[in-house]
């Protein structure tokens, strides 16, 4: 994320308004603890939603970015993971169904001196606003994107989600749900996402170091966050949380080391035949075989084939950061463009009202 | 060949009495010279001959001469409709005088067809006298088969009715290009430019620009700009010497105000006004905007002016695009999203999150035939209603519409000024003939342009040192405005009911019928910030008024003229600010008998009048996809006036002609 080193770069004189407003606005504050990102405002969550456990995890984790709660905003869409930016004591906008995206995209395009972060859940991003998405991280506009992922819409009441699974039983679907799930990771490293990480909601450690590698990213982050949702699809990731089988089927990634995973090591990440991964006993194969995690390949298609390697039925998940690099922000090269074409011809208003081809009417 | 030579008082079948003046003789011919005091030309052929660049070029040769002008570009939603076919022609209308004007003219005095599907499309539409010029070349039998004629209109004498000059364009432009290394193909191509020499030396246009123009316009193809250079040229020699026009016509320069004056259409001057908007109130442009037709070009022309910080965002949908002009202006950006009217469909959503988060944008609506996909490439303005009133709950908005081409720089100014001062999205209602109509216009001196300055709130307003967000100005009803990064001053806003003041979220009864209730007091305040109601009735006894608003001013003014040089009297009245309406409207609606009300709709102005004044306004409606023609308005008007007169009151007793 931008942080406080090129405040205020807006390309515009320094007189202009908005630097005026925020400079007439007092000092910044950049030493902030988790209780100066609370609002007065009651939050609203069902008791025991996974919510919760995010919101206390973000608020904990953003004052070691170091950036003042007033350079934050958070923007949001419509569900009950948007009702976020009501508290946390930052500038917010809680806007509509699925639009989320596009608005940060114009206020993180118009003030590259902000912390944009976008919150958005399942249905929000990746049904009505999936095309937002999709541009937006193929854009690298630099913002941070929170998408809670609990596999259900909750705010209205417990119909199938585009990442329910195959068959699932709710209101809308009495004989079981007919489409087959989007897996968030895959779409975003589909769309060449330059940095697409995925963690639980419960995993306070895993939660945080996902946040901060995406909040320090310049461009476009996507955090697929699991979160509960205990009033109408409780337990979905306990397979991924019960700690008989969390093991078994959670890949962790950290750059750098061996993907060996599952108890004792007994399994880990090959090559297959056909340039994709497959997952392997750890004792059947040749310890060289095994592949060691490279979030910064510029090539998505190692990334892609890490997303693939789980299921509707959430076996063999990876969990962290499957893919970081580095590529120029939409933001940074628009500011740019304008600074180019004033160095190429100052504005001058008379001159453009004018044009080349005038004729005078004399009195 | 039926080749008629045009000569003497009806060459240009206008009707004017055109003065003949002292013949020349270049080159031993004998030339006359006649002068008219206005012209419509009407040029039209294939989509790719090139005609609306022919007519943009006449067109700046006319405005740099000083006659007063009016254009209306005509052309197919297809980019390349099959060739030689009906649906494909393309046409470019343009009238000129030595007068004030204010159409593009009912009907041409001059047809240039350049091929025969341009003649079948168009004669209709030509006066008879008027003069016919077509490209004798193209009608071969394979073209006429194309459109349905069995035998050659040029030669068959089913065109006797008009004065038909045959000119062998095609071939001509080879003969002058025979040395410039083109193949035929692309020499052909330059045969508009020899149509516009012809057109510039028939109409005694000044020739440097459209020179300087293709040298600039081909600078990176110098044999391309010498080959449409040369054409160009032997289009002027050829009408100086062939015998085929022995007249020529003087339209002299029209008397306007003292000024400096350049050419413009809507588009242009509606982007211009964004621009000075932005320079104006010190903060930056963000355009937000989807590509659509015909509002595309304000795109265009927005992104050449990023030295004035404008920042163009071309989306990946209506919805982004309108999406991302509100993030910017949640950031303290001046939000601008451009569209037509399946974009508004699609961006209603978002508008109705501006009405509640009362931020300031500018939503510009440049108006197109409906519904659906409807007439792209032609113009209406039925979007009207829709701009009122289509959003999900109470989501009052200002909206306003410009006159005439040039007008949409002043009417830009105001849709930001009014945004930046009501904190509030703004419908800006253009439409496709004022973006694709040009006209001269009066450079403003910038300074005397708006002051658009905004207050951003810079430190708490509450009691307690805490900051309320929908604490208002008691004046404006303005909400505060304070920009993310100004310390002290986080807040949250969104589409959820807003408390009072602090702007949390609220259920309460009480304050949903407040805030319901503030949102519409504070958008109806703004007719105490706009101009009372204009009436133009020079006469001062009309007991007949007309009232318009939007692009119908040009064909209105021309039909209340027509109907005062008959001795009868008309008020005109021209809405600027469609919402809220001036305070006086109402009154003055009812000093008159009769209200007629034009619009290329059906009814849609007429329908709020009579529902906000209970005025009797007849609707007179025509969506046609073309502006009104002031001569059939002025027969309705005329129809209207003298059934309301005392002695035609008895005839008037059977259901008047005008509903």
């Amino acid at each position: 994320m931008t942080t406080t080193d090129h405040v205020h770069d807006l390309g515009m004189p320094a007189a202009d308004p908005i630097s005026a407003a925020i400079a007439a606005g007092g000092d910044k504050q950049t030493e902030l603890k988790a209780k100066d990102l609370k609002t007065d405002q009651e939050v609203r969550w069902c008791p025991g939603c996974g919510d919760y456990v995010i919101l206390n995890a973000v608020q904990s984790f953003l004052p070691s970015l170091g950036i003042a709660r007033e350079d934050m905003v958070i923007v949001s869409g419509i569900g009950c993971s948007s009702r976020f930016p009501y508290y946390m004591n930052t500038y917010g906008m809680h806007s509509i169904h699925g639009r989320a995206p596009a608005i940060a995209t114009g206020l993180a395009a118009a003030r590259p001196d902000l912390s944009v972060w976008v919150v958005t859940g399942d249905g929000d991003a990746l049904s009505i606003g999936g095309n937002h998405l999709i541009h937006t991280l193929r854009r690298n506009v630099n913002l941070t994107i929170l998408l809670f992922n609990n596999r259900i819409y909750g705010l209205t009441k417990g119909q199938y989600s585009p990442t329910s699974e195959v068959g699932k039983v709710t209101k809308s679907t009495p004989m079981g749900s007919l489409d087959h799930p989007f897996n968030p990771v895959s779409l975003a490293l589909g769309a060449d996402a330059t940095f697409v990480g995925r963690a639980m909601d419960s995993d306070r450690k895993g939660l945080t170091e996902v946040l901060r590698q995406a909040a320090e990213h310049e461009g476009t982050a996507l955090v697929e966050i699991y979160q509960n949702c205990n009033i109408f699809n409780d337990g979905a990731f306990d397979l991924l949380k019960d700690p008989a089988t969390a093991a078994q089927w959670t890949i962790p990634l950290v750059h750098g080391e061996p993907l060996v995973f599952g108890p004792d090591g007994a399994s880990c990440v090959v090559r297959d035949e056909y340039g994709g991964l497959r997952v392997a006993e750890t004792n059947q194969v040749d310890p060289a075989e095994v592949v060691v995690h490279d979030a910064h390949r510029t090539d998505p298609s190692y990334a892609f084939a890490l997303s693939r390697l789980s299921s509707q039925d959430l076996r063999y998940t990876a969990m962290g950061v499957f893919r970081a690099v580095q590529k120029p922000t939409y933001d940074r090269m628009m500011a740019e463009q304008l600074d180019d074409a004033r160095a190429q011809q100052p504005a001058d208003l008379d001159a453009l009202l004018a044009g080349s081809d005038t004729w005078v009417v004399e009195a | 060949m039926t080749s008629t030579t045009p000569s003497t008082a009806t060459a240009a079948g206008n009707g004017h009495g055109p003065a003949e003046l002292a013949p020349s003789a270049p080159g031993g011919l004998v030339k006359s010279v006649v002068e008219l005091d206005r012209v419509v030309i009407r040029l039209a052929g294939d989509s790719g001959d090139g005609m609306q660049l022919t007519g943009n070029r006449f067109t700046s040769e006319t405005a740099s001469f000083g006659n007063d002008l009016s254009t209306l570009p005509n052309f197919p939603a297809e980019i390349r409709a099959p060739t030689g076919t009906l649906p494909g022609v393309s046409s470019f209308q343009l009238h000129f005088a030595d007068h004030d004007i204010m159409t593009p003219g009912d009907a041409p005095d001059v047809l240039v067809a350049m091929n025969p599907a341009a003649l079948k499309a168009n004669i209709s539409d030509l006066p008879g006298g008027g003069l016919l010029i077509a490209d004798s070349d193209e009608f071969t039998p394979r073209n006429l088969a194309k459109v349905g004629y069995t035998e050659n209109p040029l030669e068959d004498g089913s065109l006797e009715g008009w004065q038909v000059v045959s000119v062998p364009l095609t071939s001509l432009t080879l003969d002058a290009l025979a040395d410039s290394g083109l193949g035929k193909k692309e020499a052909e191509r330059s045969k508009n430019m020899f149509t516009l020499g012809l057109l510039s030396w028939m109409y005694h246009r000044p020739t440097e620009g459209t020179v300087r123009f293709l040298e600039r316009q081909f600078r990176r193809k110098p044999e391309i700009a010498a080959a449409n250079i040369t054409a160009f040229r032997a289009g002027f020699n050829y009408g100086e010497t062939t015998e085929a026009f022995a007249v020529s016509y003087e339209v002299k320069p029209a008397p306007m105000a003292p000024g400096r004056y350049r050419n413009i259409s809507g588009n242009q001057a509606l982007a211009f006004g964004l621009v000075a908007a932005g320079q104006r109130s010190g903060l930056p442009v963000f355009l937000g905007a989807y590509p659509i037709t015909p509002a595309s070009d304000i795109l265009h022309e927005l992104s050449k002016h990023k030295a004035f910080g404008v920042r163009t965002f071309q989306a990946e949908d209506e919805i982004a695009g309108i999406g991302a002009a509100l993030g910017a202006a949640f950031g303290g950006a001046l939000g601008v999203t451009t569209t037509s009217g399946p974009g508004i469909s699609l961006k209603s959503e978002t508008i109705g999150l501006a009405v509640m988060t009362e931020l300031p944008l500018v939503v510009v609506d440049v108006q197109r035939g409906g519904p659906s996909t409807g007439l792209p490439t032609k113009t209406e303005q039925s979007d009207l209603l829709q701009a009122m009133f289509g959003r999900n709950g109470e989501a009052p908005l200002p909206v306003i519409a410009p006159r005439s081409p040039g007008d949409c720089f002043d009417a830009a100014l105001e849709a930001a000024r009014i945004a930046l001062t009501y904190r509030t999205p703004v419908v800006l209602l253009s439409d496709g003939y004022l973006a694709n109509g040009a006209e001269p216009w009066a450079i403003p001196d910038v300074d005397s342009l708006p002051d658009l300055r905004v207050d951003f709130a810079t430190e708490p307003n509450g009691e307690d040192g805490t900051f309320l967000p929908y604490l208002r100005d008691p004046e404006t009803l303005a909400r505060a405005w304070a920009v993310p990064g100004t310390a002290g001053l986080q807040h949250r806003i969104g589409g959820l009911e807003k408390a009072d003041k602090t702007g949390n979220i609220s259920y309460d009864p009480a304050n949903h019928d407040l805030m319901t209730r503030t949102r519409q007091a504070k958008i109806d305040g703004i007719a105490a910030d706009i101009p009372a109601t204009e009436v133009e009735d020079p006469d001062g006894d009309a007991r007949v008024a007309v009232v318009g608003w939007g692009s119908t001013y040009g064909p209105i003014g021309a039909a209340c003229r027509r109907i005062r040089r008959s001795g009868r009297s008309i008020a005109q009245i021209h809405l600027r600010h469609v919402n809220p309406m001036p305070a006086d409207l109402g009154d003055v609606l009812r000093r008159y008998d009769r209200v007629v009300c034009p619009e290329m709709n059906m009814g849609q102005l007429a329908l709020l009048l009579r529902a906000k004044y209970l005025v009797d306004v007849e609707s007179h409606t025509q969506v046609r996809g073309l502006p009104f023609r002031a001569a059939e308005l002025a027969a309705v008007l005329q129809g209207v006036i003298d059934s309301t007169t005392p002695t035609a009151a008895a005839v008037a007793a059977a259901p008047g002609g005008a509903r």
